[in-house]
């Protein structure tokens, strides 16, 4: 189906089911419940599940495929949340056009960036990356929001005023980013059953089928010859430049469509609350989405969405736990061991979440290079072994095949 | 004239802080091959240790002083701090005055542990890992040590004065008839920085160990076949790296108050440095760091940012990236050395 | 005229020559040798034939074009394809996406986006790799890691992969070094069947003196960056001068 593979098409399926039943299958506990603070099933979440799975399935474009390891990509994000918020001001709310020139600029950017850094490679190309996007960072925070020119608002953030020209903007439109009408913040459809709420966004919605186009894409990526040259810049350069082929231009197409990836998350970003501020670009925030694609697994097609998931998900979960509900969880233990209990959680939770998820990452980085995807594949593995023990692979006189990429 | 010299005394302490970070990072790439992105959490954490003993220094207990009353009839509560109530308050007073400088002796060797304790139980799993995966984990490990701190001592900055002899402003140019205004912990904090480097650079050259150093990060792989132990040689390394980064930290307290993510805004720009400078080259290190120092601190001045709104801000990414594209290994570095 | 003609090249590396006026014809359709004991100058000159290395002096021309200045991958979209003294292939890849790689190139040249195309889908590719696989012998091996190959096999890919391209040229760099007498002679039978079954010429960098009798029409002897003789291999093996060279080794 769609020029896919039965088992990429299956994928493919899994995560449209995933995306669009979102609303039901993030909220699997009763409103009243005491587990409700385990739902994620709001709008604002979920449009940032499929936000960050649009970053990270770019991201690994780049990372995954061609093993450069970025540490600046959250300034295509915030050029392209700018650039968004750019048409807002003077075009009206409507988000198609935003999120389109968002595309543009953060590709535009990225030819740029992308031409100077694929110029070194290694840790040379980090540290470049990261010293543009510092940069960027700090001629959007300050230079470029100086009185004379001002076209990052600085610290304020960029974000649309009463006086802004918006020369498309009519009468009966909304005041708030719409598609034709139809306004990002607003439910189409709020139901109650029996103690369960669930609520259907229309920006999540948007969000989620952007985010199945552009994974179809990735997919279709991953499986054509051009993906095939990425793995093998990846594998050995210099094996492919005597096979004939230029590793630059594979390498800067797979910068720029990855820079394209994030301006369009950026884009969506503003497009669900139109503010723009410096601070998305910052290297904290390009640490980020490569913890997401490591933690779901560089070079699969679904770790990285995975991971995007994963880091959000336990983010606003985590920052959720105070002390109070820590009580509440170790109540069954003896007063002594509750209080030890709480004191020793407290530090991981709330506040510290940013400290579960430094562990984590070493802990994936070191142990589990594969990330989540390479950790279910163990898990079925072992059952797999269990089922028929009979069957004792050899590794001596079977080598192993290749994991298949998708996988 | 002067104005010059001044922009040049006041990128001396920035720059000092850069070359003292570059310097540690760059031993640790030129021994052991190990991307650090931790490095400037160990630049952190030196800081607090200050911060630390500060605090220990200044516990305190409570007296009831009988002579003095409050506005309500009640004796005053006075609380006097341990160190003065054994030491008399002259004695005691001082050392709480020079918890800063007192504090280079714990923070060595709490420095060194931490150094070894980082590398033999995480970087040494990493040597023969690509330079991503050393990254990636260092950057973790960064994560993790700016978190602890920062729930142990919140958010905000924390104030560490200087000793009182040291606050104050010296005129360094008065016997040369120029006016020089310079805060003398600036200039103390310089001249530590040039006994550290000096420090370090006598080592290398005049000690056996050193030797043995220098010639591994020059070839890693024949030394190894002399016999010699080099990884235990490079653990030593590490610490010593770690402990440079912690004294440039503990010092750095007084010109910037400490706060937890203090080593990071160092780290991005302490690299820039060491690939300025040359990966892999000490000189190359120290050099580019009071250059850049320098001339961050020119484009800070008034005239420059008026010319060019937020030069400061950028000077020193535009400096890396014209370097790496026109000399890629840097001011001082080797040929052939991560030139790709 | 030769396919490859070398003349006047120079090298130096500061204060060493490594290469010191350098001529060298090869013949098309022959297999050249290049030997000398270590130090001569073999990879250096080999590096410079292939873009890796470019002479301070001299010319190198590949069928009436100049090769100097030009790119790797330009070099080998002209027709020269080289094997390494260790193989080096893609080892992250399967065999077959390994031999995938070569198949692009040769069609569609050092660049092409093609994004949206599926490999499997490229009928005429999986073709051209999978009867190139079948020649070589390793058609079983098509889904295998190739980092998991054996050494004699990773050198069999590695070179299956060069002759997809239909090479005019190929180069090898010493293709037995280190391997057992056994897979040697694989090697060389590997070698003969290659020649036998087209027109190709090969210019081989060998140590071996066994390799070098058994496939040379003709061989050049490299001493101290220079060329010492140039002849065929009858009379290079009574040639005193080259046993000078060799101190006996060639005995």
């Amino acid at each position: 189906m769609l020029g896919l593979n039965s088992k990429d098409t299956m994928l493919l399926i899994v995560v449209a089911f995933l995306a669009l039943a979102a609303p039901f299958l993030l909220n699997p506990f009763p409103t009243n419940s005491s587990l409700a603070q385990f739902n994620a099933g709001y709008p604002d979440l979920m449009q940032r599940f499929a936000i960050f799975g649009i970053f990270a399935i770019g991201f690994n474009i780049l990372f995954g495929l061609t093993g450069y390891l970025s540490f600046g990509h959250a300034a295509f994000l915030g050029v392209g949340s700018y650039a968004a918020v750019w048409m807002f001001k003077l075009l009206s709310y409507n988000v198609i056009p935003a999120i389109i020139l968002a595309v543009i600029v953060a590709g535009l950017f990225s030819v740029l960036i992308g031409y100077v850094s694929l110029r070194r490679s290694g840790i040379y190309f980090s540290i470049l990356t990261l010293a543009f996007a510092q940069m960027s960072f700090a001629l959007a925070y300050s230079v470029l929001s100086n009185p004379k020119f001002n076209l990052t608002n600085g610290e304020t953030g960029l974000q649309v005023y009463g006086d802004d020209p918006q020369i498309l903007h009519r009468e009966g439109l909304p005041d708030v980013p719409h598609l034709f009408g139809w306004a990002m913040r607003d439910n189409f459809l709020e139901l109650e059953v029996a103690g369960w709420e669930f609520t259907f966004n229309n920006g999540y919605y948007l969000c989620a089928v952007i985010l199945l186009v552009v994974f179809y894409l990735a997919i279709r990526l991953f499986r054509s010859p051009f993906g095939l040259m990425l793995r093998a810049v990846k594998s050995n350069q210099q094996r492919l430049n005597y096979t004939g082929l230029n590793p630059k231009p594979y390498t800067l197409a797979a910068f720029i469509i990855s820079g394209m990836y994030a301006g369009l998350a950026g884009g969506l970003l503003a497009a669900m609350d139109p503010l723009a501020g410096a601070e998305r670009m910052q290297w904290t925030a390009s640490g980020e989405v490569v913890l997401m694609t490591i933690l779901g697994g560089a070079g699969t097609l679904i770790g990285p969405v995975l991971g995007a998931g994963f880091i959000k998900y336990f983010e606003n979960i985590f920052s959720k736990i105070n002390d109070n509900v820590l009580h509440q969880w170790f109540a069954f233990l003896p007063d002594g061991m509750e209080d030890f209990m709480v004191f020793i959680v407290h530090p991981f939770v709330g506040k510290g979440w940013h400290l579960t998820l430094g562990i984590l990452f070493m802990l994936v980085v070191t142990f589990l290079p594969g990330g989540l995807v390479e950790g279910g594949q163990r898990i079925a593995r072992l059952f797999r072994r269990r089922g028929k023990k009979t069957d004792t692979p050899d590794p001596e006189h079977h080598p192993k095949e290749t994991p298949h990429v998708a996988e | 004239m002067d104005a010059i010299l001044l922009q040049i005394l006041n990128g001396l302490d920035k720059g000092s802080a850069y070359a003292l970070i570059a310097l540690g990072l760059t031993l640790i790439f030129g021994t052991l091959g190990v991307v650090n992105f931790a490095h400037g959490a160990l630049f952190m954490l030196g800081a607090f240790c200050a911060v630390t003993l500060q605090r220990l220094l200044s516990l305190s207990f409570e007296t009831i002083d009988e002579t003095k009353t409050d506005f309500l009839g009640n004796p005053l509560k006075v609380k006097t701090p341990y160190v003065e109530g054994w030491f008399g308050p002259e004695v005691g007073g001082a050392i709480i005055d020079w918890a800063v400088p007192l504090s280079i002796l714990v923070a060595i060797p709490i420095m060194i542990g931490i150094g070894f304790a980082m590398e033999r139980g995480l970087i040494k799993h990493f040597y023969k890992r690509p330079h991503a995966d050393q990254i990636l984990v260092t950057f973790g490990l960064a994560i993790v040590l700016q978190e602890v701190i920062k729930y142990f001592f919140g958010a905000n900055p924390i104030q560490t004065p200087p000793p009182d002899a040291l606050l104050g402003v010296v005129n360094l140019g008065s016997w040369l008839g120029l006016d020089l205004p310079y805060p003398i912990w600036r200039l103390v904090y310089f001249l530590f920085a040039i006994v550290v480097i000096g420090g370090v650079f006598s080592f290398l050259q005049f000690t056996t160990f050193g030797m043995v150093v220098r010639a591994g990060m020059a070839d890693r792989e024949t030394v190894g076949l002399l016999g010699i132990d080099i990884d235990r040689r490079f653990t030593i390394m590490f610490g010593l790296a770690a402990a440079v980064a912690g004294l440039a930290g503990v010092m750095y307290g007084p010109i910037v108050a400490p706060n937890y993510h203090m080593g990071m805004d160092f780290l991005v720009l302490s690299f820039v440095v060491v690939v300025v400078g040359g990966m892999g080259s000490l000189p190359g290190a120290v050099l580019a760091g009071f250059m850049l120092g320098i001339l961050e601190s020119f484009a800070s001045t008034t005239w420059a940012t008026t010319t060019l709104p937020g030069i400061n801000q950028i000077i020193i990414y535009l400096v890396a990236i014209i370097v790496l594209l026109t000399r890629p290994r840097g001011l001082m570095g080797r040929k052939g050395v991560m030139e790709e | 005229m030769g396919i490859l003609e070398v003349k006047g090249v120079n090298k130096r590396f500061g204060g060493l020559q490594a290469l010191g006026d350098v001529n060298l014809s090869v013949e098309e359709n022959t297999v050249h040798a290049i030997i000398g004991p270590n130090g001569a100058g073999k990879s250096t000159l080999l590096n410079c034939l292939v873009g890796k290395l470019i002479p301070d002096t001299g010319s190198v021309m590949f069928d009436g074009r100049s090769v100097l200045g030009r790119t790797p991958y330009e070099i080998n979209q002209m027709g020269i394809s080289r094997v390494f003294q260790t193989p080096e292939i893609f080892g992250d890849l399967t065999v077959f996406e390994n031999m995938v790689i070569p198949a692009f190139a040769k069609r569609d040249g050092a660049f092409r986006m093609h994004a949206f195309e599926s490999v499997a889908r490229e009928q005429d590719i999986v073709e051209r790799a999978q009867q190139m696989l079948e020649e070589v012998n390793m058609l079983d091996k098509l889904h295998m890691h190739s980092a998991s190959l054996s050494r004699g096999d990773k050198r069999r890919l590695e070179m299956a992969m060069c002759l997809l391209q239909e090479p005019r040229l190929l180069l090898l760099d010493e293709p037995t070094a280190g391997m057992a007498r056994a897979d040697t002679n694989n090697t060389i039978d590997l070698l003969k069947e290659i020649k036998q079954k087209r027109d190709i010429t090969i210019c081989i960098i060998e140590h071996d003196m066994h390799v070098v009798f058994s496939l040379a029409d003709r061989i050049t002897v490299l001493a101290q960056g220079s060329p010492l003789v140039e002849d065929s291999p009858e009379n290079i093996r009574g040639n005193p001068k080259v046993r000078e060279a060799y101190l006996g080794e060639a005995a």
